[in-house]
């Protein structure tokens, strides 16, 4: 709804402004950089979106409506998951708003269908979340940013979690989506234990019966899944209700248990290892700052996608500053993103040569904290990990 | 052989489960004549309100009760404010309509319980798993919704072939205007059977609420295996949609489970899995097109 209300508004100030002789010295008074957010806020995934979005307008919000030392405004619509609405929004931001700066995209197949269209209208595109591998190698572009991290690392880290727990057969399952692809190919790479089964669920489904009859079928060591959103809820759920729980145990990927599933999950969870570059929990200045706004403002734990559009929005805070105020000479901004001139709230943070960031990855675990279960920070698993494909990548 | 009766118990509990949204489709589609797209927010909607009434005051009883009413009460508002206008009209603009309702009851779950999927704790004597062979445990819910579902099913058999109500509703899908004749209130009828099969959507939805994660866009997730199983089953025929719904859902589970593995003896594993799951996800749909090869009016065509 504030999507649509936002863009009215818009619209009906576009139209006033039109009809104004002067429209053009609006601009030189400031008007605000129009910064494209397409992101999935219906469906299961639908709250990994909302959290993105609350975090870019956080964000903005915390240094007056400015990044940067630039007044900007986000415009926010829903790709409802569906890579064709995607692409169709970017588009129209393209086209009719004249949008130059884009973010917010949460799935890589809404990123592989819409990001295309803004890079070859000569937009930037800074990604908050969906980093597929396929645009991380041959395929990397000059005004291509990600500041989450590859698709890859975050199920890396879990293979080297896996390895330090001493786990020797897995059952590993994903959607079969590029994102889950890429995690079950990035699971792999790292872990030197064998592979029992190797699962492809679907992006849409919600019954894992079949799946629980096959793993316990197996008998893995542990059992590593990749589940975003409302998937991970239900998956885990069901694992607790086949029985599973108590005889074989989980190690994920932070996407599979954000604190929004382990809220939904509830004591199914406790004991549950995970993998992450980032937990509400850092102790860093920038974070305690982050997440004490974020929860005073919206009442509720910020998920990794939060923090993640955050770093998005500090990061384009940066390059603005560098490039004198806007995105009309790319060069510029990239040279002045590059630089990663900002205060990350994961700590430690650097591009790599494919513009994928180098970062360190944690083992987190559910745990009772005041007799509430939260994410707690365990160890560091990967230090300054780059991903695979940085190589392959010709800028 | 314990894995293939687990497998098959699984494939009857997602059949019986689209057994209850399609009953009411094919009800609704056979007698009306309305494609209904909305009827997946009705699904929804029990989920939702089954829900919220657990999380207040934990009360299984009064959950299915609620998510029941809800479900039945807005399909009936449905019908009496929205459809009643568009029996007569062509199937395009009633699944505009119907399409428009899915936006409308999509952004106001949003508005009143947000985006973030809800979950429904089983209560204590439902949450175990009981073993149904040796070695082989099976969630008892899961058992449970098989029992309900089949069940139904069997009210449904009875109410639509042994009562006046039932026999109203096959007249009424046949002769309309003859029984219109004879002084039978023929809209009072269609409210009715709307509101049935909301409540049958509705008691989908409940059921379904601890199984899977109760969110915005569920019903649309189902809604589409729902259709097929309503042209497999043949439009308008509630047998159709009870064998239609077990097929569907044998067949979906069975391929889920088995084709990777028959394709891991002729390729690589990680290839394997991924051809395998993409096949299995096609099979429903190659099933329904076989079967409108062979039978076009699908297995039991309501009026022959």
């Amino acid at each position: 709804m504030t999507a649509t209300l936002t863009r009215r508004g818009v619209l009906a100030a576009g139209t006033a402004l039109a009809a104004a002789p002067l429209a053009a010295p609006a601009i030189a008074q400031g008007a605000p950089l129009k910064i494209g957010v397409i992101t999935t806020l219906s469906g299961p995934g639908g709250y990994l979106g909302a959290d993105a979005r609350d975090a870019l307008l956080l964000a903005a919000e915390m240094n007056d409506g400015r990044l940067g030392g630039v007044p900007v405004q986000f415009l926010v619509e829903d790709d409802a998951l569906r890579p064709a609405q995607g692409k169709q929004i970017a588009e129209r931001f393209l086209r009719n708003e004249r949008i130059r700066l884009f973010t917010g995209i949460i799935f890589s197949n809404v990123l592989g269908a819409a990001a295309p269209d803004v890079l070859d209208a000569g937009g930037v595109y800074v990604s908050c979340n969906a980093g597929p591998s396929n645009f991380a190698g041959r395929e990397c572009r000059p005004n291509y940013f990600v500041i989450s991290w590859q698709n890859d690392n975050l199920h890396e880290s879990a293979g080297a979690l896996a390895n330090i727990m001493g786990y020797r057969r897995v059952f590993i399952l994903a959607p079969n989506y590029q994102a889950g692809r890429d995690a079950l190919t990035g699971f792999k790479r790292l872990f030197q234990g064998t592979v029992t089964n190797e699962v492809y669920t679907r992006l849409d489904q919600t019954d894992y019966a079949a799946e629980m009859a096959q793993i316990r079928a197996a008998r893995p060591d542990a059992v590593y899944h990749f589940h975003p959103g409302g998937l991970g809820i239900a998956f885990i759920r069901q694992y607790a209700q086949a029985g599973l729980l108590g005889t074989i145990p989980q190690v994920l990927p932070a996407a599979s248990m954000d604190v929004r599933t382990l809220a939904a999950v509830g004591d199914a969870a406790e004991g549950v290892d995970l993998s992450s570059h980032w937990n509400s929990d850092f102790d860093n200045e920038q974070n305690r700052r982050f997440v004490a706004a974020f929860r005073q403002k919206y009442n509720r734990i910020p998920t990794y996608y939060a923090q993640q559009a955050y770093d998005t929005a500090l990061a384009i805070g940066a390059a603005l500053r560098g490039a004198g105020g806007t995105v009309d000479n790319t060069d510029a901004f990239r040279t002045a993103m590059l630089r990663a001139d900002f205060p990350s709230t994961r700590g430690n943070f650097r591009f790599g040569p494919n513009q994928h960031p180098i970062q360190d990855w944690f083992a987190l675990k559910v745990e009772r904290v005041g007799g509430q279960l939260a994410l707690v920070t365990k160890r560091k698993i990967l230090e300054n990990h780059a991903d695979a494909y940085a190589g392959q990548c010709r800028i | 052989m314990a894995l293939l009766l687990e497998q098959l118990l699984n494939g009857v509990q997602l059949g019986v489960t689209l057994f209850l949204l399609a009953a009411g489709l094919t009800l609704v589609f056979g007698i009306m004549g309305v494609i209904n797209l909305a009827h997946g927010s009705l699904y929804m909607i029990g989920a939702f309100a089954a829900a919220w009434v657990a999380a207040q005051t934990g009360s299984v009883l009064l959950a299915l009760a609620s998510g029941l009413a809800a479900a039945a009460a807005i399909g009936m508002a449905i019908e009496y404010v929205m459809l009643r206008r568009l029996y007569a009209r062509d199937h395009l603009d009633q699944v505009l309509a119907t399409f428009g309702l899915i936006l409308f009851f999509n952004q106001g779950i949003t508005i009143l319980f947000g985006r973030q999927p809800l979950f429904v704790n089983l209560p204590e004597f439902l949450s175990g798993a009981v073993e149904i062979l040796p070695g082989v445990p099976y969630p008892v819910y899961r058992l449970v919704i098989i029992a309900a579902g089949l069940l139904v099913a069997l009210g449904l058999y009875v109410l639509i072939q042994r009562t006046r109500i039932g026999m109203l509703v096959r007249a009424g899908a046949t002769h309309r205007e003859m029984v219109r004749a004879l002084g039978v209130d023929i809209r009072l009828l269609y409210t009715l059977v709307f509101g049935l099969g909301a409540l049958l959507a509705g008691f989908a939805g409940v059921m379904a609420g601890p199984v899977y994660s109760v969110n915005v866009g569920m019903g649309e997730q189902i809604l589409i295996l729902t259709f097929v199983v309503v042209v497999i089953g043949g439009v308008g025929s509630i047998r159709g949609a009870m064998f239609g719904a077990l097929l569907v859902g044998i067949v979906d589970t069975l391929l889920r489970a088995y084709v990777p593995g028959l394709l891991r003896g002729v390729m690589d594993a990680s290839q394997a899995d991924m051809l395998g799951a993409g096949l299995a996800s096609m099979g429903v749909y190659l099933l329904m097109a076989l079967v409108l090869l062979l039978k076009p009016r699908g297995l039991f065509p309501a009026h022959a």
